[in-house]
């Protein structure tokens, strides 16, 4: 145990430049998802058959192929028409997985708000667009909170499969350390716990925002 | 006096795949009358109610409003929709903003009114339905009654020529109708001009200036209050009187 303890603030600087990169690959694809994941969802819903196909089939392919071909496929991908350095193809490669996932979610949550909220914006003159941007969504999102909140966990665990292109984030930190010293044990299981301690803040940010948003309710 | 036509409908149909809701509807609301369609579930006066706001569109017929034909092909609706109001059944209020964001949304978004503005006369409208203490409280707090008179506040907002009531105390507990029945009677008494579906006949008798029974997608009987409901000519309006009443 006091040897975990040693080896854990040994390796302390080296771990903390992973974290970082850790949390910028999470957050950097985190929020292109969103925004990926929005537009896919109103494509799904706008009722206009060939935009459904399109979000479908986007759908279809992500939840298809595991992350790691999809993250292999992206980097040789891009690679062959711009040079990108190893985190921005990991984190464009995450975004576009996590996206399929927060698609659905957002769909879903659009969808189970009442159909009366839509009514009664355009009752009151308010154009489609306007509506869904001032009482729809905002009431989607809200629902959408804990499942996008998940979706994130899976998303900042998913950020380790970066390393194999690559990248020196946590898990690419604790491979590197392990091989040198041969002791894989320990340094993977050093790496678990930042992985844990990331999560755990994150459950407790999303935990205080569902508290924050049940204001209303 | 000669009065100002608000609302004209001729030759209404509507269909829903196989059902046909409205067949052949006539209907036309003079400024400041208040008109009271009655009927059993499924006679299709809801389904007229939403038709005038364009919530629904029409089969074919044409639909007049301040004198003017309007068509969802060649009008901007949401400017029509912005004279003519409609509360609803379950309120459809916004969860999410409090009863004053409720009732200014609407004027600042689709009339850029400002905010300022907006909240004064939003002050003004709550004050007036007698929720003059609720401006911070968010609707799940309120009784069905208060958020009905809310819902009227929000649609009085936007200062519509018309209101259309579909079914406003229905969801209510019956100790709360009285409250949203006395808001919509002090309106008729200003000289809204209303359209009510409702199943309070007290309302219809009290407050209508004309009243409208609708069976099976028609209308079997028009008349003044009085003499719709004392003297109906029509069996079918007699059965439907004898049943409710």
């Amino acid at each position: 145990m006091s040897h975990i303890l040693d080896v854990f603030i040994e390796s302390l600087p080296l771990f903390m430049e992973g974290l970082k990169i850790t949390l910028y690959l999470s957050t950097a694809s985190l929020l292109i998802a969103l925004i990926i994941g929005l537009f896919f969802a109103i494509l799904k819903i706008s009722t206009i058959k060939p935009l459904e196909w399109i979000a479908d089939a986007y759908i279809w392919i992500i939840r298809g192929t595991p992350l790691i071909v999809q993250i292999f496929v992206l980097y040789y991908g891009i690679t062959e028409i711009v040079l990108i350095n190893a985190f921005w193809a990991g984190a464009i490669g995450l975004a576009v997985h996590s996206g399929a996932y927060i698609a659905e979610i957002i769909r879903g949550s659009i969808q189970s708000i009442e159909k009366g909220q839509m009514e009664a914006g355009r009752s009151l003159g308010m154009t489609k667009v306007q509506t869904m941007r001032k009482i729809i969504l905002p009431q989607a999102f809200r629902r959408a909170v804990p499942s996008l909140g998940n979706q994130f966990i899976i998303g900042i665990k998913d950020s380790s499969l970066v390393s194999f292109i690559g990248a020196q984030e946590l898990f690419g930190v604790s491979s590197s350390l392990g091989s040198n010293s041969f002791d894989f044990l320990t340094f993977y299981s050093v790496a678990a716990v930042y992985y844990l301690f990331i999560v755990l803040v994150l459950s407790v940010i999303v935990n205080r925002i569902e508290k924050r948003l049940a204001r209303s309710d | 006096m000669a009065n100002k036509e608000m609302v004209r409908v001729e030759k209404l149909n509507k269909a829903f795949g196989e059902l046909h809701v409205l067949k052949n509807v006539d209907l036309r609301v003079e400024e400041s009358n208040v008109v009271v369609l009655i009927g059993a579930s499924g006679s299709g006066k809801s389904t007229l109610l939403r038709c005038l706001n364009f919530l629904e569109f029409k089969d074919d017929g044409r639909i007049f409003i301040e004198g003017e034909q309007v068509e969802k092909e060649t009008h901007n609706l949401n400017e029509i929709r912005q004279r003519v109001g409609m509360v609803f059944q379950h309120f459809n209020l916004f969860p999410h903003k409090t009863v004053l964001e409720n009732v200014i949304e609407a004027p600042i978004i689709v009339k850029r009114t400002p905010k300022n503005n907006a909240i004064e006369e939003g002050k003004a409208l709550l004050n007036k339905v007698g929720l003059g203490d609720k401006y911070d409280a968010y609707p799940s707090t309120l009784s069905g009654g208060q958020k009905q008179r809310v819902a009227i506040a929000r649609s009085l907002a936007m200062k519509p020529e018309v209101m259309l009531f579909d079914e406003p105390t229905s969801a209510l507990d019956p100790e709360l109708v009285g409250e949203v029945l006395t808001t919509m009677k002090e309106l008729a008494d200003e000289g809204m001009t209303m359209v009510v579906v409702t199943h309070e006949m007290g309302f219809a008798r009290e407050v209508g200036d004309w009243v409208m029974y609708m069976h099976d997608g028609k209308i079997v009987e028009y008349g003044r209050p009085q003499e719709l409901f004392d003297h109906p000519k029509e069996q079918r309006t007699k059965e439907f009187l004898g049943s409710i009443l």
